[in-house]
């Protein structure tokens, strides 16, 4: 009898094994990567000099070859504290939401996560599975641009670092603005800027810039600057304030007099605007300095016909910039290598030497400001390459003018409804403004 | 010590009849149990974790019961608007991917087509394409310049270039385009298969007395293939209401604007997932489960499939 329950146990298992191999066929995500199961597994830091492995996800590879590359230079300098990098890049959505699962349930989770700002808000609410960064930020906050920290923060505690200061610019096409005679430097002011656009409009065919219909980066420096947003300090939603009605206004204006187009493609990351602008489809395009690295990548026909200038002021006198976009690097709670990993962080992203390989690595406009002085920032590399040497004297120029953005709790849902609702209602069905404004920013209060 | 038992058993004369294998009365609950964990394990367990968390919030370290709160908030324009979406898109794939299909199929099936095998594959072949590559392919076709590949071929025909996704009833099209290109081969085997189960002599036995190729196909062929038509209908309401990763590809992400390709499945996703709040997903899920299967239990009724057979 107990023999034959041996038999009737192992073929059960088989069958259950081979049953659920198949519906494994349900899940249609494509594998992304690495296997991504190692996640919590990750083991304490042992003393028999083994190095420690820190298990890092992201959904921008570049980001990983970053860390991979700065674990490499942390080993040389730790001999007694090695690490052992495993890093997998996912698809956006499929990252953020495995690592909010994984959070969630409490298993499976990274020691080290990117999580981008417009997500960042879903793992705060709660208890936040994340482990707070004061100890590494708060001795070196000084050095760094306080704001970029503050988008990452609940009740005091810091939660992420920032790759970038992700200062707005407006990149414009030489060529055309040579073309049409504008002198880019002469554009002080958005209507300036008007004017400007209708002279190469005139002169030239082209249109002065495109504007997305279906995201935020064309919206949200322009209201930033003027210390406008889609929510308050508080969190309470501001998006229907009379600064925005009247910013839209000013977009749909330029849309309807022809000095602006709607993006090709919907927004500014769509292979048909690379295409568009790849081709002088534009004379010009505000976005943060991060987006340099979409020219030198997708648009190489334009390298040396670029020129980054500090975006016009509402006023005169007035702010020239606002810190864009972000992708906080988190620690996760359920790591348990938490103060190594911590080390280590800071290390790639506080130090100073970190600062400035992230500026040569990555081409971002790095978070502690001090390098921005530093020489090593003016060495050539394929920015310099494609948009001449002076970024940086440029953006030390505006240092002071950047202005930051309010984040959270509701910052998901809103960034939804803009991307959704509001450009694409105001710039491409080119309803009222007021109206669609007031109505979204309800309907978000609401929730 | 469970190795040489094992093998012991596998050497070991078959069992008598006693033995708990040929036992009469548990054989056909061990024969099961493979199917029925699974069934618990995988579908019963997250149905009922799925039900438990509709009346919750749920957030790390401090999910809480609210009631029938996340069922009062379903009722908002995104959530009909989703259920419009996923109805009008369920019903124009079943117009376009049933007649279709079954008029490709005859035409495959009869002896007059050279080339046959050429032409079954060559349908069968988008089946086997990702959707994730066809989405992105069919989202660059799509474009709104005058070069993007769709605009040339209705340029061609003298109309304008359009704005393909960014208009809802284009967009729907789009989506119906992209399902018909990838389904047409599938459905297209599935009649096949039903019609070469049909004798032969029905429809010589008709040709002999006079029936047109026309009268043969409604009076033979239609009803004939009933079964296999019914199937189709079945999964084809499943699949048009589980609609998500065409619209998710084609907008790039869950993100078309005005909600025009948002269906049932992107709301839970765009709820549960990307804002976090699975208990709202939770009871749009439940929704969804509950038109399905109203759905179905009415169509299964109109043709009669609970009766007994006959």
């Amino acid at each position: 009898m107990r023999k034959s329950w041996f038999t009737v146990v192992a073929l059960m298992l088989s069958v259950m094994l081979a049953l659920t191999a198949c519906s494994g066929g349900n899940n249609k995500e494509p594998a992304a990567s690495k296997p991504a199961a190692s996640g919590a597994a990750s083991e304490a830091p042992k003393s028999d000099g083994k190095p420690t492995k820190i298990v890092f996800w992201t959904f921008q590879e570049l980001h990983q070859k970053y860390y991979e590359d700065m674990a490499k230079k942390w080993n040389e300098k730790n001999p007694d504290k090695q690490i052992e990098f495993e890093g997998s890049t996912f698809p956006y959505d499929d990252m953020h939401n495995k690592l909010l699962v994984a959070l969630q349930t409490g298993v499976g989770a990274p020691d080290m996560a990117d999580i981008e700002i417009s997500k960042f808000a879903n793992y705060l609410k709660g208890t936040p599975q994340l482990a707070p960064l004061n100890d590494i930020v708060e001795p070196e906050l000084n050095n760094l641009v306080k704001s970029r920290f503050d988008i990452y923060a609940k009740d005091g505690q810091y939660y992420g670092i920032d790759y970038h200061v992700g200062a707005s610019v407006i990149y414009y096409n030489k060529e055309i603005l040579d073309k049409a005679g504008v002198n880019p430097d002469d554009i002080k002011t958005w209507d300036d800027y008007k004017a400007a656009g209708k002279t190469v409009l005139e002169k030239t065919g082209v249109p002065m810039t495109t504007l997305e219909t279906t995201e935020q980066w064309s919206l949200w420096p322009l209201i930033a600057q003027q210390d406008g947003d889609f929510l308050g300090a508080d969190g309470s939603v501001t998006l229907d304030s009379d600064v925005n009605i009247k910013t839209v206004q000013y977009m749909q204006d330029l849309i309807k007099e022809k000095i602006a187009i709607g993006t090709p493609g919907g927004f500014h990351h769509s292979e048909e605007y690379w295409a568009f602008m790849n081709k002088g489809g534009a004379a010009s395009i505000w976005m943060p300095m991060w987006y340099m690295g979409r020219f030198v990548d997708n648009m190489p026909d334009l390298k040396g016909k670029m020129v980054i200038k500090p975006m016009p002021a509402w006023t005169e006198g007035g702010a020239r910039s606002a810190g864009m976009g972000g992708t906080g690097t988190v620690v996760t709670q359920q790591s348990k290598v938490q103060e190594i990993t911590k080390q280590f962080l800071a290390y790639a992203k506080l130090s100073k030497e970190g600062n400035i390989e992230i500026w040569k690595q990555l081409g971002f406009d790095p978070i502690r400001s001090e390098v921005w002085e530093a020489p090593e920032l003016k060495e050539a590399n394929k920015f310099t390459d494609y948009f001449g040497t002076d970024i940086f004297t440029m953006l030390s120029g505006v240092k002071n003018e950047i202005k930051p953005v309010n984040i959270g709790e509701k910052t998901p849902a809103i960034i939804d409804a803009v991307k959704r609702s509001v450009m694409f209602r105001t710039l491409n069905d080119m309803e009222d403004p007021a109206k669609v404004l007031k109505e979204v920013a309800e309907e978000v209060r609401a929730q | 010590m469970s190795k040489p038992s094992s093998t012991a058993t596998a050497k070991a004369p078959a069992p008598r009849k006693t033995g708990f294998l040929y036992n009469q009365r548990y054989a056909p609950y061990v024969f099961t149990l493979p199917f029925v964990l699974t069934f618990l394990i995988f579908f019963t367990y997250p149905v009922i974790s799925t039900i438990q968390m509709s009346f919750q919030e749920v957030l790390p370290g401090a999910t809480k019961y609210i009631g029938f709160k996340n069922y009062e908030n379903l009722f908002n324009k995104h959530y009909y608007r989703a259920i419009y979406n996923s109805l009008i898109y369920t019903a124009l794939t079943l117009v376009v991917l049933i007649p279709l299909p079954l008029l490709f199929a005859v035409m495959l099936n009869s002896n007059k087509l050279p080339f046959k095998n050429f032409f079954r594959s060559t349908f069968f072949i988008p089946a086997l394409v990702s959707i994730v590559v066809a989405g992105t392919i069919f989202r660059l076709m799509l474009g709104q310049s005058e070069g993007a590949i769709v605009n040339q071929i209705i340029g061609l025909f003298g109309f304008e270039p359009q704005k393909w996704l960014a208009d809802a009833r284009l967009g729907m099209i789009a989506l119906v385009l992209m399902a018909t290109w990838r389904w047409l081969g599938v459905n297209i085997i599935y009649f096949l298969s039903g019609l070469q189960s049909i004798p032969h002599d029905i429809y010589e036995s008709a040709s002999i007395d006079g029936a047109t190729t026309w009268q043969r196909f409604m009076k033979i062929t239609v009803p004939l293939l009933k079964p296999v038509t019914i199937y189709v209908l079945t999964i084809s309401i499943f699949g048009g209401l589980s609609m998500f990763i065409e619209s998710f590809m084609l907008w790039s992400g869950n993100r078309s604007p005005k909600d025009m390709g948002l269906t049932m499945v992107g709301y839970i996703y765009q709820q549960g997932f990307e804002q976090n709040n699975m208990g709202l997903g939770s009871a749009i899920g439940l929704s969804l489960l509950g038109f399905t299967l109203v759905l179905n239990l009415i169509q299964l009724k109109v043709f009669g499939l609970f009766k007994k057979e006959d």
